[in-house]
C-alpha cells in the first residue's frame, strides 16, 4: 500500500538528515525550484489534496485566494496544535520524520511566495518542538532552508513557536493572536487569513499533515496522489486509533478506507472479544457513530453524508461497557473548560451543558434538561465567533439523540 | 455618498456604502437588539444577539460587524434567529446574579432592554450561583462582575477611546472576567478613574459609586450642561434629583468629547452642593470683605474702571479670562475689553 506520510516510519533514525535525504529526502524540493511557482500552485490543485487539520479546505484553492501582487509580505503557517481529544498524528511526523514537514513548508513557501515561516506547536509537546529546531537548524546548514535556497535566489526562514495550552489556539486565528503575543482569542471573519493574516498580512495556515503530502505531490506528479483514495477525498490520511481496541495506534491507509476495517484489521478489533458500541471517527468534535454505522467510508463526503465528519481522522472505539452519558459530561467538561469566552452562545453555553449533564450524571435532572441541551445544541451552532461553538454542540447532539435510552434513565 | 439597496425582512432599504447590516437596519427602521455593541466602541460580534440571516452566507451573520452590499437579502426575523436571541438573554440571566428589583441599572439596563423586547419574563434554564467578590476599592466606581456580561465595551474604551490601558479580558471560558492591570483591585490598579468604562457599561457591572442608593433611574432628570472646569466645553448630563446631581455622564453624540469625560467633570461635582461657595458678591470694605447685591457689585466695577481709565489710560487695564469657562465667555470678555474698555491688553489665567 502507497505511503505518504508514514513512509519512513519504520526506517530507524528517520529523523536525521542523512537517512531522510538517502530515502529520496529533499528530491521534491530540488524539483521544485526548477519550476515557476504557479506550475506548483495548479499542480497541488489538480493532486485534489484538502487539508487534514478538520475542515477539508482545498490547499491548491486556498493558495490561490492570496492577492496576486508579489511584492507583498505573506507567511506561512504550519498548525501543529494538535489539540483535538483523540488526535496524535502530527506528533508522529514532527517526532520521526521532521524533514518530511520542512520539505513541505519550504515547497509551498516557494509556492507561495512566502519568506517567513511559523510552526506553531502546541506546548506539551516541548521535546518535539526541540527535535524539530535542530531539524530546521540541520536543514539550514545544507541549503534546504534559509538564505538563497539550494542557489535559487529564494529565501525561506522557519520559527518554531510553542503554544501554551489552549485548545482554541488551533483555530487559525486565535493561533495567530497567539503569535502576535494576544491573548488566543479567534478573529471575527471576514476579513480572512488570506488578506488580513498574521500582523495583518497575507497568510496561508496548513496542517502538519497537509503540508507533509505536497512533496509527494511534486516529486510524483498530482495523478499518483489524486489516484489513492476516493473522488473528491484525495490521497492517504493517517488514522489515529484510541480506546479499547487491541492495538492502538496510528495507521496510514487511503481516503475512504471503511472505519470496519480501520477497527478490526488496522487495530486489531475490540479489545477482549467486547462488542463494539460507539466509535467517535474523527476526533471529540465529530458527531459519534453506532455500532452500526461503521461501515461508512472514511472520508469527507461519506462521513458528511451521515451527520459526522472526518475531522482530524482521530478514532475512539468504546466497546459495550462505555456509559455514553459519562463520556457526554466528559466532553462536556473539556468544551466549557477550553472555550475562549469571546462569544456568549460557547461560553455561556458550553457551561450550561457541563451544568446540566453534571446534574443528570448525579441524578438530580429532569426530562426537561435533555431537551435544554438539545436546544442549546441546536442553537450554539452556528452562531458564534469561531467554529469551536459548532465542534461543542454537534458531538453532544449526537450522543443524546443516538444513546437517548441511557440519558433517560437518569433522569427523574 | 454612494448609496445601496438592499432588502431587509422583504422590504427594500437604502444604506450608505460601507455601513454595516446593523445600522442599514437601523436607518430604515428596523429593530435589532444589541449588547456589545456602542458606536463608539464599535467592535463588537460578542454577544451575537444581533445575529442576522444573510442570503447565500451560511450560518448567522452578525449584523454589527458584516458589511452591507448592493442586492443583499436580509433577514432579521426568522425563528432560528429568535430562538438563538433568547437563548442568548436567558443564558446571561442564568449566569450572572441578575435581580432587577433592586439594581441601580434597571431602566437603563441593555441586558434588561433586551429580555422586555424578546418578552422573556425569566430564564428557562436553571440559574448557575455566581457570587464573586464586588470590587469596591476604587474611590469612585463600584466593579461587580456578577453582572458583567463580557461585552468588552469597558475593555475597548478604556485600550482604545481613553488609551489608558488599565481594563482587559482575563482568564477564558465562564471565568472572563475584567480585571484591571494584572489582576489587581481597581482602587489598586493604574487605573485613573475617568470613569468611561462606566459610562459604556451596558448593565450595572461598573457603576459610579456616589450614585449608589440615591435614586431609580427613571427619578433622575437630566440636565445638559456644559463642564465648568476648563475651556474644552465637554458636553454632559447632570441627572439631578430633588434639587441635588446625583452623577454626571458625558453626552454621546455632541462634540467635542462624545461622552468621554475626566475624573473631575464625570466625579468632581460635590463642590456644588458645598455650603463654602460663594453665593452672592463680596466687596472689600475696610479691609473686610462684605456681601453685595449684583447691582452693587458692578456698579462698583464699572465705577472703579472708568476711574482708572480717566487717570491712568486705557493701557493700565489688563483683562484675564479664565482657562476653565467657555470659548463664548471669553469671547465675550475679549470684545468687552477691546470695545467696552478700549484695550489690547486680554490674557488668560494658564499665561500669567
Ligand atoms: C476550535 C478549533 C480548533 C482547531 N484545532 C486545530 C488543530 O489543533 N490543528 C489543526 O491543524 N487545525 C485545527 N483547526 C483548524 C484550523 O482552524 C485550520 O482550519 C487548519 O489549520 C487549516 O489547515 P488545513 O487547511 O491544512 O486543514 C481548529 C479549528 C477550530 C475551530
Ligand atoms: S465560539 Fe467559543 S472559542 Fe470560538 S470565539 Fe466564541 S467563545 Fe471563543
Ligand atoms: S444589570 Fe440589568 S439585567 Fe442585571 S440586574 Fe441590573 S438591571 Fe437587571
Ligand atoms: S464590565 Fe460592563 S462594559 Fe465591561 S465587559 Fe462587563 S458588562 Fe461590558
Amino acid at each position: 500500500m502507497q505511503k505518504i506520510l508514514f513512509k519512513n516510519i519504520d526506517v530507524p533514525d528517520a529523523r536525521s538528515l542523512d537517512t531522510y535525504k538517502s530515502r529520496g529526502g529533499y528530491a521534491a524540493l530540488k524539483k521544485a525550484l526548477s519550476l515557476p511557482p504557479e506550475k506548483l500552485i495548479s499542480m497541488v490543485e489538480e493532486s485534489g489534496l484538502r487539508g487534514r487539520g478538520g475542515a477539508g479546505f482545498p490547499a491548491g484553492i486556498k493558495w490561490k485566494f492570496l492577492p496576486k501582487d508579489r511584492n507583498r509580505t505573506i507567511y506561512l503557517i504550519c498548525n501543529a496544535d494538535e489539540g483535538e481529544p483523540g488526535t496524535f498524528k502530527d506528533r508522529h511526523i514532527m517526532e520521526f520524520d521532521p524533514h518530511l514537514l520542512i520539505e513541505g513548508m519550504t515547497i509551498t513557501a516557494y509556492a507561495i511566495g512566502a519568506h517567513h515561516g511559523f510552526i506553531y506547536i502546541r506546548g506539551e509537546y516541548n521535546w518535539i518542538a526541540k527535535l524539530l529546531m535542530s531539524a530546521i537548524i540541520e536543514a539550514v546548514t545544507e541549503g534546504f532552508v534559509g538564505y538563497n535556497i539550494l542557489n535559487s535566489g529564494f529565501s525561506f526562514y522557519i520559527d518554531v513557536f510553542r503554544g501554551a495550552g489552549s485548545y482554541v489556539c488551533g483555530e487559525e486565528t486565535a493561533l495567530m493572536e497567539s503569535i502576535e503575543g494576544k491573548a488566543g482569542r479567534p478573529r471575527l471573519k471576514p476579513p480572512f487569513p488570506a488578506t488580513f493574516g498574521l500582523y495583518g498580512e497575507s497568510t496561508v495556515i496548513h496542517n502538519v499533515s497537509t503540508l507533509s503530502c505536497v512533496p509527494f505531490i511534486i516529486e510524483k506528479g498530482p495523478e499518483a496522489f489524486s489516484k489513492i483514495g476516493k473522488p473528491r477525498s484525495h490521497g492517504t490520511k493517517l488514522f489515529g486509533i484510541s480506546g479499547h481496541v487491541n492495538k492502538p495506534g496510528l495507521y496510514e491507509y487511503p481516503m475512504g478506507t471503511p472505519l470496519r476495517k480501520l477497527i478490526y484489521e488496522a487495530a486489531g478489533g475490540v479489545r477482549g472479544g467486547k462488542r463494539l458500541k460507539a466509535v467517535i471517527p474523527g476526533g471529540l468534535s465529530s458527531p459519534i457513530l453506532t455500532a452500526d454505522e461503521i461501515d461508512v467510508e472514511m472520508d469527507f463526503d461519506s462521513l458528511l453524508s451521515i451527520g459526522s465528519m472526518l475531522g482530524s481522522g482521530g478514532i475512539i472505539v468504546m466497546d459495550e461497557d462505555t456509559s455514553i452519558p459519562m463520556i457526554a459530561q466528559k466532553t462536556a467538561k473539556f468544551f466549557a473548560h477550553e472555550s475562549c469566552g469571546q462569544c456568549t452562545p460557547c461560553r455561556e453555553g458550553t457551561n450550561m451543558i457541563k451544568f446540566l449533564i453534571d446534574r443528570i450524571i448525579a441524578g438530580k435532572g429532569g426530562h426537561t434538561d435533555l431537551e435544554q441541551i438539545l436546544r442549546l445544541c441546536r442553537y450554539i451552532k452556528g452562531s458564534t465567533i469561531c467554529a469551536f461553538g459548532a465542534a461543542a454542540a454537534m458531538p453532544l447532539n449526537a450522543m443524546i439523540k443516538k444513546f437517548r435510552g441511557e440519558f433517560e434513565a437518569l433522569v427523574r | 455618498m454612494k448609496k445601496i439597496a438592499l432588502n431587509i425582512d422583504g422590504k427594500d432599504a437604502q444604506a450608505a456604502e460601507g455601513d454595516t447590516i446593523l445600522n442599514a437596519a437601523r436607518e430604515n427602521g428596523i429593530y435589532i437588539p444589541t449588547l456589545c455593541y456602542h458606536p463608539r466602541t464599535k467592535q463588537a460580534g460578542k454577544c451575537r444577539i444581533c445575529v442576522v440571516e444573510v442570503k447565500g452566507l451560511p450560518d448567522l451573520q452578525v449584523s454589527c460587524s458584516l458589511q452591507a452590499r448592493d442586492g443583499m437579502t436580509v433577514n432579521t426575523t426568522s425563528e432560528r434567529i429568535i430562538e438563538t436571541r433568547k437563548m442568548i438573554v436567558e443564558l446571561y440571566l442564568s449566569s450572572g446574579r441578575h435581580n432587577c428589583i433592586s439594581c441601580e441599572a434597571s431602566g437603563e439596563c441593555e441586558l434588561q432592554d433586551a429580555a422586555y423586547h424578546l418578552g422573556l419574563e425569566k430564564s428557562n434554564f436553571p440559574v448557575i450561583p455566581k457570587d464573586l467578590p464586588v470590587d469596591s476599592s476604587s474611590p469612585m466606581i463600584i466593579k461587580d462582575m456578577n453582572k458583567c456580561i463580557q461585552c468588552f465595551r469597558c475593555v475597548e474604551g478604556c485600550n482604545n477611546v481613553v488609551v489608558n490601558e488599565v481594563l482587559e479580558m482575563g482568564f477564558r471560558g465562564g471565568d472572563m472576567t475584567v480585571v484591571c492591570d494584572t489582576n489587581k483591585p481597581m482602587g489598586k490598579s493604574s487605573c485613573v478613574i475617568c470613569g468611561e468604562c462606566v459610562q459604556l457599561c451596558p448593565t450595572a457591572a461598573l457603576l459610579e459609586k456616589k450614585a449608589a442608593g440615591k435614586g431609580r433611574t427613571w427619578e433622575l432628570k437630566k440636565v445638559r450642561t456644559t463642564c465648568p472646569y476648563c475651556g474644552v466645553g465637554c458636553q454632559m448630563h447632570l441627572h439631578v434629583k430633588d434639587n441635588e446631581i446625583i452623577k454626571v455622564t458625558g453626552v454621546e453624540d455632541a462634540a467635542p468629547n462624545f461622552g468621554t469625560l475626566c475624573i473631575k467633570g464625570r466625579f468632581g461635582y460635590d463642590f456644588v452642593h458645598s455650603p463654602e461657595r460663594l453665593r452672592s458678591p463680596l466687596i472689600k470694605r475696610d479691609g473686610e470683605f462684605v456681601e453685595a447685591s449684583w447691582e452693587e457689585a458692578l456698579d462698583f466695577t464699572a465705577e472703579k474702571l472708568l476711574e482708572i481709565k480717566k487717570t491712568h489710560g486705557t493701557e493700565a487695564i489688563v483683562g484675564i479670562g479664565c482657562a476653565r469657562t467657555t470659548n463664548e465667555n471669553n469671547y465675550i470678555m475679549m470684545k468687552f475689553m477691546r470695545a467696552a474698555v478700549g484695550t489690547n491688553n486680554v490674557d488668560h489665567c494658564a499665561r500669567t
